[in-house]
């Protein structure tokens, strides 16, 4: 049956590249021994008190003016209380009823082209928990707190996704720009960027909402998209075969690719929100807000409708190219060494460069050719020094050793024919040599023309200039 | 407002509070009697009060720098704690 | 003959000065009182009589040099509520009863570093939640004005110490009376600072909204020496207050005709005791001789304090106790049989029976379908007290009345009854829910028991409040007074 339309919501939690946690000093790097980075404050030991890191607060306002949101002059902090050992206070400072961030939107492109807005509909500033080991210590957990009060924005969407690839489209658009506007790594590995979706289907045409599921903590694409993928379709068969949606939370097992019950024997949640007293309302005023406006940079929208109307890019090309901040820096380093050129450039960013980088399985930024490399071999094709073909193998030797394109050419002696009567002799010789097909092609048969093309290549190392060729074989060639 | 057993069983366990079996009528008794004089509030006019959180008003949040000051103290902070292997906390097992 | 013990903790700081006696010396003669006094009165947790010598000797050095301000080598006591770096700090709990602090509180910090010698931590209500001082997992503290009586909560260890001489002047934290209540029944002057006038940073947190540390002393005068060490602003408490602490020993003798006093018309209801009303007015009379003006006040929103209190306070300690979880520090049960066990026995053999009612009253009124009926609507009528106190301070420069309903109880009449026992602060709960700064001074005995009386001023006014409460005392002798058997 094909009657059911699929409801998704998404909360993202991004991890704010902060050097310090959000209410005290010690710092956020990942990676350290166990509770060596965990202070008084992060330890909640009797006495302390929270105090907000106003760069977590730049942050969380700079991704709001990224999203056309409402950025509110009065936010309040909250208390979320339960208790769970990796919760060091039996309480998460949140907010709840007044947010830093509400209302924004965000618009992905689906994958026929067509574009859709979805809303968002809060983010709010919140801390992280620690972690809970559970590798065997007799039978016991061990709880490091290393990443308790680690800044967090939670990102809540509305619930306006259609289907997972439609969630996957917005997390990575999403991703994108967290990491455009520099606040946060978005690494999904390390946790650092991570979301909850919440699933429910409901008949075609129905205007309630069907029963939601919320899946917790998925940390990569492929996760969520096969995550929904199997709760839409358990739900779906739940539903057909008469049964009923329970609310609840569950947890996906990529293993065996399904989505589980969190069953948990204690209470329903009562997580008892109130406002933190410890913390005062945090008042944002028009100078704040405009001076974080101004750290702004070039969104990625806007860096991709520039690259179409300024550089004549395709805007699929456009859309790869400023997937990445890094992306897009690297390929305008390339565009402003070689002057130009920005299509010839776009295609060897996205193939040779591109290919070699996923080879490598290392960032744009950790490229062993850096753009001025890049540029200087374009440089080389651009002005016919090289043809396409023969670029490609100094590329593959610059990837392997430092030298500058002009080093590896000259080295080579990869320099292109573009000398007339030297192209012509190598002709005379290739004619004379296979006096079999010379007949041949003078009697009709065209097709040779490409073996002549062959053989003059062959006979320079693939060194001439492939126009000169084709244009001074058609001359000898006809006689 | 007068609480069964079964309510202070579950604020009890919201709590993490483990009752005997001879305190809870105590409990019963003692949070019913709290929670009836507390109405008293009901009788107040406070319909366009705005809440107050905080005994100083017009006081607003305090931004600190992000700077990183603390160094690992973890020796000592741990010296209190019940039960540590290889610097983690040790609790009975988590199951999620 | 005068002993070191007569005197109060301003003439002591001018004897050090003068080298009439080394820090050593009176640190020594106040640790020989606690160790034959204590035994009776339970008014101390620890007694830390070696870091006392050294940190005493560390302050004779800096007398000899002529360095540091008025306050070195005086010896003070510490509520069991303030963190002390390397000390037990119990809060008064069995939950806290294996804690040693790896960090000073901010109030320890900066009164060691004005030179101030702590003698020990004092006993206290458990985690401050107590009237009577019963609730400590330490045992009672007897009032050395008559041992079969409570010397009042939470700081009754703080306030018995200094009541029986053991030691010059305390440290206490007030929430709902904690400073005020024990001074008035112990025959101290308890000052309650404003509200952020005094870091909360290291100190036990009960109710965050609420909590203020200050002294308990024998003289404003005091009080003015160990408030201006003290007081000012802290980067690491949100909710301190960054504006300049003034010279608060300088304003003692500004002369009090024109004063305006709002004599607060709610606390001379049918629960004050005849007696009591009696003092109090006749320490309204004394002002009035002084040149002051009565002026009747009424805060109609005031009788609704005390519910409201019950409702704000219990909220934000279920929250600010769930830390107390036997995973990082503190008590952890036997042999937990799973994660829920630990919890709920760590915490139930771990907290007292008053902390487990609080915590349990205020996890019901935040919990779903209760929020607003209760917390919200307590939240209102708090800015309904505020707002009383706001308009009476339109007429008038202080407002004064009584601070207890009674003198000093005898121990375990109300234990049983916590509704009873949470009258007991009737009085003085209104200025902590308003964030009000307020002095309570003894105006009198009834009996052998002291009776106290309220000053209760605006936001930041600890001056003003320390110069009437020193006005008063130099005409009387009340807070000269010293219980039978600690002359």
């Amino acid at each position: 049956m094909s009657s059911w339309e699929t409801v998704i919501g998404l909360e993202i939690h991004a991890q704010l590249a902060t050097k310090s946690k959000i209410f005290s000093s010690s710092a956020t790097a990942y990676g350290a021994p166990p509770n060596a980075q965990a202070n008084l404050v992060d330890l909640g030991y009797p006495g302390v008190l929270p105090v907000l890191n106003r760069e977590a607060v730049r942050m969380a306002v700079k991704f709001g003016l990224a999203v056309d949101a409402t950025i509110s002059r009065r936010s309040v902090f909250a208390r979320k209380n339960y208790f769970y050992p990796d919760l060091p206070k039996g309480y998460q400072i949140s907010q709840y009823e007044k947010p830093i961030v509400e209302k924004g939107r965000l618009e992905i492109v689906l994958e026929d082209g067509s574009r859709k807005t979805i809303g968002i509909t809060r983010a709010h500033l919140e801390e992280d928990a620690g972690k809970s080991l559970h590798e065997d210590f007799q039978g016991l957990s061990g709880i490091d707190l290393n990443r308790a009060g680690t800044p967090l924005l939670e990102i809540v969407s509305e619930p306006d996704m259609r289907s997972a690839k439609e969630a996957v489209a917005y997390m990575k658009k999403i991703h994108t720009l967290v990491r455009y506007l520099e606040i946060c790594d978005g690494n999904m590995q390390e946790g650092s960027f991570r979301c909850d979706a919440n699933v429910s289907v409901r008949p075609a045409g129905q205007e309630k909402f069907g029963t939601r599921c919320e899946i917790k903590n998925l940390n990569s694409f492929r996760f969520i998209e096969r995550a929904i993928n199997y709760e839409v379709a358990r739900q779906i068969d739940v539903l057909e075969s008469g049964g009923t949606i329970r609310q609840e939370t569950r947890l996906y097992d990529p293993d065996k690719g399904e989505t589980r019950s969190l069953r948990s024997k204690e209470e329903a949640n009562d997580y008892r929100y109130f406002p933190d007293p410890d913390l005062l309302p945090v008042a944002l005023d028009d100078e704040f807000i405009e001076s974080v406006r101004g750290t702004l940079p070039e969104l990625p929208d806007e860096k991709a409708a520039r690259y179409v109307e300024k550089f004549g890019l395709s805007d699929y090309d456009a859309g790869v190219l400023t997937a990445s901040r890094e992306m897009g820096d690297y390929y305008e380093a390339v565009v402003a060494k070689l002057g130009g050129h920005e299509k010839l450039a776009a295609n060897w960013v996205m193939g040779e460069l591109s290919a070699a980088l996923n080879k490598e399985g290392v960032e744009i930024t950790a490229s062993r050719i850096d753009p001025t490399r890049l540029a200087g071999l374009l440089a080389r094709i651009v002005d016919e020094t090289i043809s396409g073909k023969i670029a490609k193998d100094v590329f593959e030797q610059m990837w392997s050793d430092d030298k500058d394109a002009d080093a590896i050419i000259e080295a080579k002696g990869l320099k292109q024919i573009t000398d007339t009567s030297a192209i012509e002799k190598v002709v005379d010789d290739v004619m004379a040599a296979n006096p079999k097909q010379l007949a041949e092609y003078r009697s009709g048969k065209d097709k040779l023309f490409g073996f002549f093309v062959g053989q003059v290549m062959k006979a320079t190392g693939g060194k001439a200039n492939p126009a000169q060729v084709n244009e001074i074989l058609k001359k000898r060639l006809t006689g | 407002m007068s609480l069964t057993r079964q309510d202070v069983e579950n604020i009890a366990l919201l709590a993490r509070l483990s009752i005997s079996e001879a305190e809870l009528p105590v409990y019963v008794d003692s949070l019913s009697k709290i929670l009836s004089f507390v109405e008293q509030l009901n009788g107040a006019d406070t319909g366009h009060v705005e809440p107050m959180a905080h005994p100083l008003a017009d006081q607003v949040q305090r931004l600190r720098d992000d700077v990183v000051l603390e160094e690992d103290r973890r020796e000592k902070y741990q010296r209190n704690a019940p039960r540590v292997e290889a610097g983690l906390y040790l609790v009975p097992k988590v199951i999620e | 003959m005068t002993e070191l013990h007569h005197h109060t903790l301003a003439e002591l700081a001018a004897g050090l000065r003068a080298r009439r006696f080394s820090s050593v010396e009176l640190v020594t003669h106040f640790l020989a009182r606690i160790e034959r006094s204590n035994p009776e009165l339970n008014a101390f947790i620890t007694v830390t009589a070696e870091e006392a010598l050294r940190a005493a000797e560390a302050a004779d050095k800096r007398l000899a040099a002529g360095e540091g301000g008025p306050l070195v080598g005086v010896p003070i006591a510490h509520k069991d509520i303030f963190c002390t770096d390397g000390v037990l700090t119990t809060c008064g709990s069995r939950m806290l009863s294996n804690f040693v602090s790896p960090y000073d509180a901010t109030v320890v910090e900066r009164l060691a570093r004005a030179g101030v010698v702590t003698l020990g931590k004092a006993n206290m209500d458990e985690f401050a939640m107590g009237s009577s001082n019963e609730t400590s997992w330490y045992g009672p503290v007897k009032n050395p004005w008559d041992p079969k009586k409570v010397p009042g909560g939470s700081s009754g260890g703080s306030a018995a110490a200094v009541a029986a001489r053991l030691a010059p002047a305390a440290t206490g934290t007030d929430t709902g009376g904690s400073i005020l209540q024990p001074a008035a029944l112990t025959g101290l002057t308890g000052l309650k600072p404003t509200y952020g006038r005094v870091s909360r940073y290291g100190m036990i947190a009960f109710a965050s909204s609420l909590d203020q540390a200050g002294t308990l002393t024998y003289t404003a005068e005091d009080a003015a020496l160990l408030l201006g060490a003290m007081a000012g602003f802290d980067e690491r408490d949100s909710t301190s207050v960054d504006t300049p602490v003034p010279d608060y020993a300088a304003a003692l003798d500004q002369p009090l005709a024109g004063l305006k006093i709002g004599v607060l018309k709610e606390f001379f209801d049918k629960g004050l005791e005849e007696s009591s009303a009696t003092l109090v007015r006749e320490a309204l009379a004394q002002y009035e001789r002084l040149g002051a003006t009565l002026i009747e006040v009424s805060l109609p929103s005031l009788p609704l304090s005390v519910p409201t209190y019950y409702v704000v306070a219990p909220a934000e300690c279920s929250s600010n106790l769930s830390r107390f979880d036997g995973v990082r520090f503190g008590y952890r049960c036997e042999n937990p049989a799973d994660l829920l066990d630990m919890y709920t026995r760590s915490r139930g053999e771990g907290f007292g029976a008053e902390v487990k009612r609080r915590i349990m009253t205020g996890t019901y009124v935040l919990s779903a379908g209760y929020y607003d009926a209760y917390y919200l609507k307590a939240q209102k009528v708090r800015r309904l007290i505020a707002d009383d106190f706001v308009r009476a301070f339109a007429r008038v420069d202080v407002l004064m009345g009584p601070t207890s309903p009674t003198p000093a109880f005898d121990i375990g009449a109300k234990v049983d009854d916590p509704i009873t026992m949470y009258l007991n602060d009737i009085y003085t709960i209104g200025a902590n829910l308003a964030g009000l700064p307020a002095v309570s001074i003894p105006c009198g005995f009834v009996g052998q028991l002291p009776v106290g009386l309220q000053i209760i001023g605006p936001h930041f006014a600890e001056a003003k409040l320390l110069n009437v409460a020193h006005g008063y005392q130099r005409e009387t002798d009340w807070h000269k007074r010293i219980p039978r058997g600690y002359e």
